[in-house]
């Protein structure tokens, strides 16, 4: 019932602890408090049967709901791919330049492209795409292999110079320090450092140099150094140099050459991820 | 004698005997029900006005229409959190404009600082939702099971006749209803409300919604119909947060205790004592929806609804005494009032530095909002250069930096933004994939945009460190702009 009217007012009632004279107001607990105490206890043992809790010498009890979260993780996964599957199939089969007319198909290869980048090609090429020395740079507008949708795809689905694919993109510089005098080598490779405009060490070097390029480099080079995407002879006329440009460089790379190898993610990639990736590196703003 | 310091219930008098508990004290204390009483008065009519309006802005609001155009929601105040936006009439918000809100919480919080240091917890007393649903709840029960007495005899009697059980059921009936209301109009905040009420009628909607609607109206029915003080005394943090903004300047409810007592049924009055204006009627506390005495002074419970006013002075007005027995004062106003003094008038309680500050904080925070509020572009961009690489040598020695671009477009249609460069004259810029530089940017959206700004081999900023550079970007059908400010590396930074 309601609280009773307090007829005089008395002294409140104290739990009977007493410290050095202060005494402890007794301020009872509402009693619905203790019990939702109690349902919490009774909620907590229910749930470390219900759900993975009590830790074993080797693992955990599994809970008799079986919850687990790698099971959720690979749910949502093959929640999320049959999602995409739609999209992934059109990625799959419209033709490759018809990607970029397609805003739709452009956000999805792009996004879906860089993830994998993430995955696969970022150990080598860079987080960023900007590569490394013997790792291109796919930013920039400089392509061994040609920088076309097509390029990049048969590049990405084949690699380069692996020997995993009979398809890979192949070609071999050969080894020069086999083929030239150590003199042609000094004078090539002085004349190369022209090409790009660079001031060579020995300038006279260089002028006797273009001979042996014409002779030896040219066929790959072509006559002015523009290279050739068809062998994947990169320019040497430019400002962009997978080894290196400078004088020491260039004299490593013409006496030893050089074996750049791309793997092919054919197997390991399905056709959508390959175009999304291929999509991706071609819009990082060098694609052709 | 301890001192009565720990609140004012606790007062006694000295001549009491200390008490010899002998079973040992009972550590936990069973709900004592409480049974409010009717009660008429100015007080009680202004609550349930308050009720009126509150109850009617939270049921109506998401039903009011506002035209934006065709690609926007017309629903006058959406939390559209699947778009994450917010609009509130003529205003929208956009994540990055949170500080708005953020702003608005503020001013809630300085608003209730202001109003409980001049009016203790009038927040809690009037418009509470826990208040102002209890009142309704408790209105229902007395319309179903009758006044005070009435609803005593039903509690105490024991066996459940027909009459009991159906007096009871009703009243659940409707307090489900009105709460399943209550949690059904929450929802109609979120979403389109007249789509949303069909879907939910069709069984369509998500169940979200239907969970939120289920979670609502069970705190709903269990807080208003069962649990009501014990929230305000256990569960609610606010009433001890108050505690701290309230001092003796504070308007509150009290008992003039220097006029009242002696009451008539007290000890000193059966002694011979002369006989104080309380005749200990129990009305103030027969209508106390906190269960407590007002006349104990002040206390944790109290939550300042002024009923016990109404109640104290309709019975004062039957045995012709001033009213004012049980009104609202300051504890400034004991001690002139006890000494024969009149009290303060009220504007001296409320207009003084604490409650001028607060309001002064208040209205800075809300003029500074305002002033936001209209200068804030309805063009809007961020800028995020790319620091991975920090720049690129191009074929042609070229250096191209790269920044990824935000446009935001607040305006109901579909927008051209055409991107332009202020800087070193040797930097160009181009825009990926677009032609002239200009981009469309869909209604109501933002755009992720890559930007590339090149230097041609040479000059200053392809050979420099660092260069500055601004980013303009313009609405080319009204002539809107905004701009950021960033930076061009160079090589020379390696």
């Amino acid at each position: 019932m309601a609280r009773l009217p307090k007829q005089e007012r008395q002294e409140p009632e104290t739990t009977g602890h007493e410290w050095d004279g202060i005494r402890e107001y007794n301020n009872p607990l509402p009693r619905w408090w203790l019990w939702v105490f109690y349902a919490t206890i009774v909620w907590a043992i229910w749930y470390s049967i219900a759900y993975p809790a009590w830790p074993l010498i080797q693992g955990a009890t599994e809970g008799y709901k079986g919850w687990s979260t790698r099971e959720n993780v690979a749910e949502a996964i093959a929640q999320a791919e049959a999602a995409n599957a739609t999209i992934n199939d059109r990625l799959a089969s419209v033709e490759l330049t018809a990607i970029s007319e397609d805003p739709e198909l452009t956000a999805y290869a792009t996004s879906a492209g860089a993830a994998v980048f993430k995955t696969w090609c970022a150990q080598c090429h860079g987080s960023g795409a900007a590569g490394a020395k013997g790792y291109p740079n796919l930013l920039d507008n400089d392509w061994l292999w040609g920088g076309t949708m097509e390029d990049i795809h048969l590049t990405v689905t084949h690699g380069v110079r692996n020997e995993d694919d009979p398809d890979a993109r192949y070609s071999e510089m050969p080894v020069f320090g086999d083929i030239l005098e150590e003199q042609e080598i000094v004078q090539v490779a002085n004349y190369v450092m022209t090409l790009s405009g660079n001031t060579p060490p020995d300038a006279e070097a260089a002028a006797a140099g273009e001979t042996v390029f014409l002779d030896n480099c040219a066929v790959c080079h072509m006559d002015d150094g523009s290279g050739d995407v068809f062998q994947g002879a990169p320019a040497l006329n430019d400002a962009i140099w997978l080894y290196g440009g400078d004088y020491g460089t260039i004299v490593e790379t013409v006496t030893n050459s050089r074996y750049g190898v791309m793997p092919s993610w054919q197997a390991r990639l399905s056709e959508a991820e390959i175009r999304a990736v291929a999509s991706y590196v071609h819009q990082l703003g060098g694609g052709e | 004698m301890t001192q009565g310091n720990v609140d004012h219930r606790r007062q006694w008098s000295d001549t009491v005997a200390e008490p010899q508990p002998t079973t040992g004290p009972t550590l936990y204390a069973a709900r004592e029900p409480v049974f409010p009483k009717r009660v008429y008065g100015k007080f009680r009519n202004f609550k349930w006005v308050i009720m009126a309006i509150t109850l009617g802005i939270y049921y109506v609001t998401p039903w009011l229409r506002w035209d934006r155009g065709p690609e926007l929601p017309d629903q006058a105040v959406l939390i559209d959190l699947a778009h994450r936006r917010f609009f509130f009439f003529w205003i929208e918000i956009w994540p990055h404009e949170f500080y708005f809100v953020a702003g608005l919480l503020v001013m809630a919080g300085l608003g209730l600082f202001l109003f409980t240091s001049a009016l203790g917890r009038v927040w809690c007393g009037y418009a509470c939702p826990q208040t102002v649903w209890t009142d309704l709840f408790i209105l229902v029960e007395r319309w179903i099971e009758g006044d005070r007495n009435a609803r005593l005899r039903l509690y105490r009697q024991k066996k459940l006749d027909f009459r009991k059980a159906r007096l009871r059921v009703t009243k659940w009936v409707v307090w489900l209803l009105i709460a399943v209301g209550t949690g059904g109009a929450w929802v109609f905040y979120f979403a389109d409300a007249p789509t949303l009420l069909t879907d939910l009628a069709t069984l369509n909607a998500h169940p979200i919604a239907y969970t939120t609607i289920a979670v609502l109206t069970g705190t709903t029915f269990f807080f208003g119909g069962f649990a009501r003080e014990q929230i305000c005394i256990y569960a609610c943090p606010w009433p001890r947060i108050q505690a701290a903004m309230m001092d003796e300047d504070t308007l509150t409810v009290g008992y003039r205790e220097w006029r009242g007592e002696p009451r008539k049924h007290s000890q000193a009055v059966a002694e011979g004592a002369q006989q104080g204006d309380c005749i200990d009627c129990m009305a103030c506390v027969n209508v106390c929806p906190m269960g407590i005495d007002i006349r104990d002074g002040q206390q944790m419970e109290c939550i300042t609804c002024a009923l016990c006013i109404d109640a104290c002075d309709e019975v004062m007005e039957k045995i012709g005494k001033p009213r004012g027995l049980i009104d609202y004062m300051a504890l400034t106003d004991e001690e002139r009032e006890r000494g024969g003094k009149s009290p303060k008038p009220i504007w001296q309680h409320v207009f003084r530095p604490r409650t001028m500050l607060y309001t002064a904080l208040w209205s800075a925070v809300g003029i500074g909002l305002v002033v936001a509020l209209f200068i804030r572009p309805d063009i809007d961009m961020t800028v995020a250069p790319v620091r991975n690489p920090t720049f690129v040598t191009l074929a042609d020695g070229s250096i191209r930096n790269t920044y990824e671009v935000r446009l935001r477009n607040k305006q109901g249609e579909t927008r051209p933004f055409e991107l332009s460069v202020k800087a070193d004259p040797a930097i160009q810029l181009e825009v990926e994939g677009a032609e002239n530089n200009i981009v469309t940017v869909d209604a109501n959206a933002q755009r992720l945009q890559r930007v590339y700004l090149v230097a041609p081999k040479g000059t200053a900023p392809a050979e420099g460190h660092h260069t500055d550079v601004r980013l303009w970007v313009e609405d080319t059908t009204n002539g809107d702009r905004a701009h950021k400010d960033t930076v061009f590396n160079g090589r020379g930074g390696k």
